[in-house]
């Protein structure tokens, strides 16, 4: 098995997409959280493909893009203080805060560095014993436990000069809080795979049972996605609301207990901003107290100054599913990749870019 | 001599001189540069193509080539995309101080050979030396010169309506094959750089006779980004058919584990063509001989349209918009 050919399988995608025709009569709305899988939507056409009763809609599932500009220029003042080497992983640098970005910041003399893994982080603080680095932790639930395991090397190690600015964050809060808002009707949800495989598909168990909402855990080939939309229209056919998994490679109910523990050991739950969707309850992650001394926000004393958004972006709107990248006045003429307005226009799974690189400014 | 480059090598002194004649010219000499005077005197007649590039790839060393061999490719490459045969090339190298001369003899000697395959004498050239930090290890500049057979027309502005589109092979090896090996991503693949001088291929190519209209080499930004600028100089509507465009198993891994679209993955070996549709199966025929073209297949064909843009049919039989390479995928790649 090559796990990548064998799901862009014409001939199956085609009766797949005939099978849907076939069964889907109700009119429906389905929203995929994950950036990744408007990526794999747009990449392959499956909008086009799709029957008229069938709707896909991008949701918040970028890490980058949820990110708050509050955050983001946290960021920007901690690396601009003398002697810290900032790393991060790559699309965040032209990610732009209220005022400038760390690209910008860099430009300038920062010192800013891309990083593939956190544990290259952890190397740079022992090869800088002189130099504070932080490492900026961003993802959903995926991410988290690469962090989790280098803070609890950094530990074993004995490092003093190594601390994490953490904005991670939990991807069912948000969804809950989407939900909670009234602001979509959802008839089916296009749970996130890579996510689900750390979290299991019990995660998204309670918008099964709370909400009425039927819940697919997909992987990101064409034919999972197809496979995804399928079993939710089943669903919505029939009128059952339960959560199954069209990703069964990678995803069981319980996730992956070890990484979900490792997790739970360096990190707690609290209140995080949301781009476009506030404040949410237990959405974020930060620091145990036992690891404080890891912990950025605790190490320095970073002043961002007033916060401000860009005037007419309306990427809250857009994660929120309220709007699309095509309802902003400033798409495709002020904002596009070269000069990003807003983070959706900047993450390679933000829906904004997703919708320019794709042709979908064109739909 | 020392085994590192020194500063001193650079100064056109002693040194300069005992690099350039032990080491440098030990490799590549022939008639022209032999003379050893201040430029090359050539003979030239009808038309000429020219074209300059600079490398600084990042590693020097990677599977399937090194920097020498790019720097002859790429330029000659670039000379065969217009149809022309390469005679000639000049080599320029900027070096950072303590290179090891052993390096700089292992480039040479891939410089020579791959000059050889690609039927181009190196007439010219420069050493310069720089301090440590103000150069990464090695960057060489080439020129080159190169005959246009009559006949030929060969220009990004020549695609016509009903043209079809033909690749010569598998797509992204250079660009998954660097990111390999670079620092920090560095994953464990069998992929080798498909860099390769393709003057012959495109020699066998024009003997056919065939109406080419068009030849580009997608290198930088990839094929999306290539068919791009074509569709852009000739006014042209590009559609491809993502099922016909080759992709080798390791590249599509790779790119899934990097978030990377192939279609925007460097080449350094490949080239598209755009013929006249009757001269098609010929034109592969040939392709198909050389071991460049052995790949080499119908991806699309050429429509005529008020808005110059490329499509591509998906394997799901939607279609769907190709962009030019937006951003950038990961730097100094050639």
């Amino acid at each position: 098995m090559k796990y990548a050919s064998e799901f862009r399988d014409n001939r199956l995608a085609r009766g797949l997409i005939a099978k849907i025709e076939r069964s889907s009569r109700t009119p429906v709305k389905f929203m995929e959280f994950c950036g990744s899988h408007t990526v794999a939507i747009f990449r392959y056409g499956i909008r086009q493909v799709l029957p008229e009763t069938v709707t896909t809609l991008s949701g918040p599932g970028c890490p980058i893009c949820v990110t708050a500009n509050v955050d983001l220029d946290k960021a920007i003042a901690l690396a601009r203080i003398p002697n810290v080497i900032m790393t991060s992983f790559g699309d965040v640098l032209r990610v732009p805060g209220s005022y400038t970005s760390l690209q910008a910041v860099r430009a300038e003399g920062a010192d800013v560095r891309v990083i593939y893994s956190a544990m290259d982080a952890l190397k740079i603080a022992a090869d800088n014993p002189a130099k504070q680095v932080v490492l900026l932790g961003i993802g959903f639930e995926t991410t988290t436990p690469t962090i989790a395991a280098a803070i609890l090397q950094a530990k074993q190690e004995s490092l003093t000069n190594f601390s994490v600015l953490s904005w991670h964050k939990l991807s069912p809060p948000a969804m809950k809080a989407l939900l909670d808002s009234g602001d979509v009707a959802l008839d089916g949800l296009i749970c996130p795979g890579h996510v689900s495989i750390i979290t299991g598909s019990q995660a998204w168990e309670f918008i099964a049972r709370d909400y009425g909402i039927p819940c697919v855990v997909a992987g990101f080939e064409p034919l999972d996605i197809l496979q995804c939309v399928d079993m939710l229209v089943t669903q919505v056919e029939k009128k059952e609301a339960r959560v199954e998994i069209a990703y069964s490679r990678g995803v069981q109910r319980e996730g992956n207990t070890v990484a979900q523990k490792l997790v739970d050991m360096v990190f707690e739950p609290c209140p995080a901003q949301w781009r476009g969707m506030g404040t949410i309850p237990a959405s974020g992650l930060k620091l145990r107290p036992e690891y404080s001394m890891f912990d950025a926000e605790e190490i320095f004393d970073i002043d961002p100054g007033p916060t401000r958004e860009p005037a007419g972006c309306i990427c809250g709107e857009v994660l929120r599913g309220v709007s699309t990248p095509l309802d902003c006045p400033l798409f495709g003429k002020v904002c596009h990749p070269e000069n990003p307005v807003g983070a959706c226009m900047v993450s390679s799974e933000g829906s904004c870019f997703t919708y320019y690189l794709y042709g979908g400014k064109n739909e | 001599m020392s085994d590192t480059i020194l500063l001193a090598h650079g100064s056109g002194g002693k040194m300069a001189h005992r690099l350039i004649e032990e080491v440098i010219l030990s490799d590549l000499s022939n008639r022209v540069l032999a003379r050893m005077d201040d430029s090359a005197v050539l003979d030239l007649s009808g038309r000429t193509a020219f074209t300059t590039d600079s490398y600084v790839v990042s590693p020097i060393f990677f599977p399937g080539g090194d920097i020498g061999k790019l720097a002859v490719c790429g330029t000659t490459n670039d000379l065969a995309m217009s149809g022309a045969d390469p005679l000639y090339l000049s080599l320029s190298f900027i070096i950072e101080e303590g290179f090891p001369i052993s390096d700089l003899k292992r480039i040479l000697s891939s410089i020579r050979n791959t000059a050889r395959e690609a039927g181009v004498q190196i007439v010219t050239g420069d050493t310069k030396v720089v301090n440590r930090g103000n150069v990464d290890k090695l960057y060489i500049n080439t020129a080159g010169i190169g005959k246009i057979p009559s006949g030929a027309n060969i220009s990004g502005a020549n695609i016509a309506p009903g043209d079809k589109v033909i690749l010569s092979g598998s797509i992204g090896d250079h660009g998954i094959a660097i990111m390999s090996k670079r620092e920090g991503l560095h994953f464990s693949t069998e992929l080798e750089s498909d860099c390769a001088p393709l003057s012959g291929l495109v020699a066998d190519m024009i003997a056919t006779g065939a109406r080419i209209h068009a030849l580009r080499d997608p290198t930088r930004g990839g094929l999306a980004t290539t068919l791009n600028e074509l569709s852009d100089q000739s006014g042209v509507k590009i559609m491809i058919e993502e099922e016909k465009i080759p992709v080798r198993d390791e590249v599509l891994g790779a790119c899934e584990m990097l978030g990377f679209d192939p279609l925007y993955v460097a080449n350094e070996g490949k080239l598209v063509a755009f013929v006249a549709p009757e001269d098609a199966e010929s034109v592969i025929a040939a392709m198909r001989k050389n071991k460049y073209g052995a790949q080499a297949t119908i991806i699309g064909q050429v429509e005529q349209t008020e808005n110059p843009c490329v499509v591509m049919k998906t394997v799901l039989g939607a279609s769907r918009l190709i962009d030019m390479l937006v951003g950038d995928l990961l730097p100094r790649i050639c």
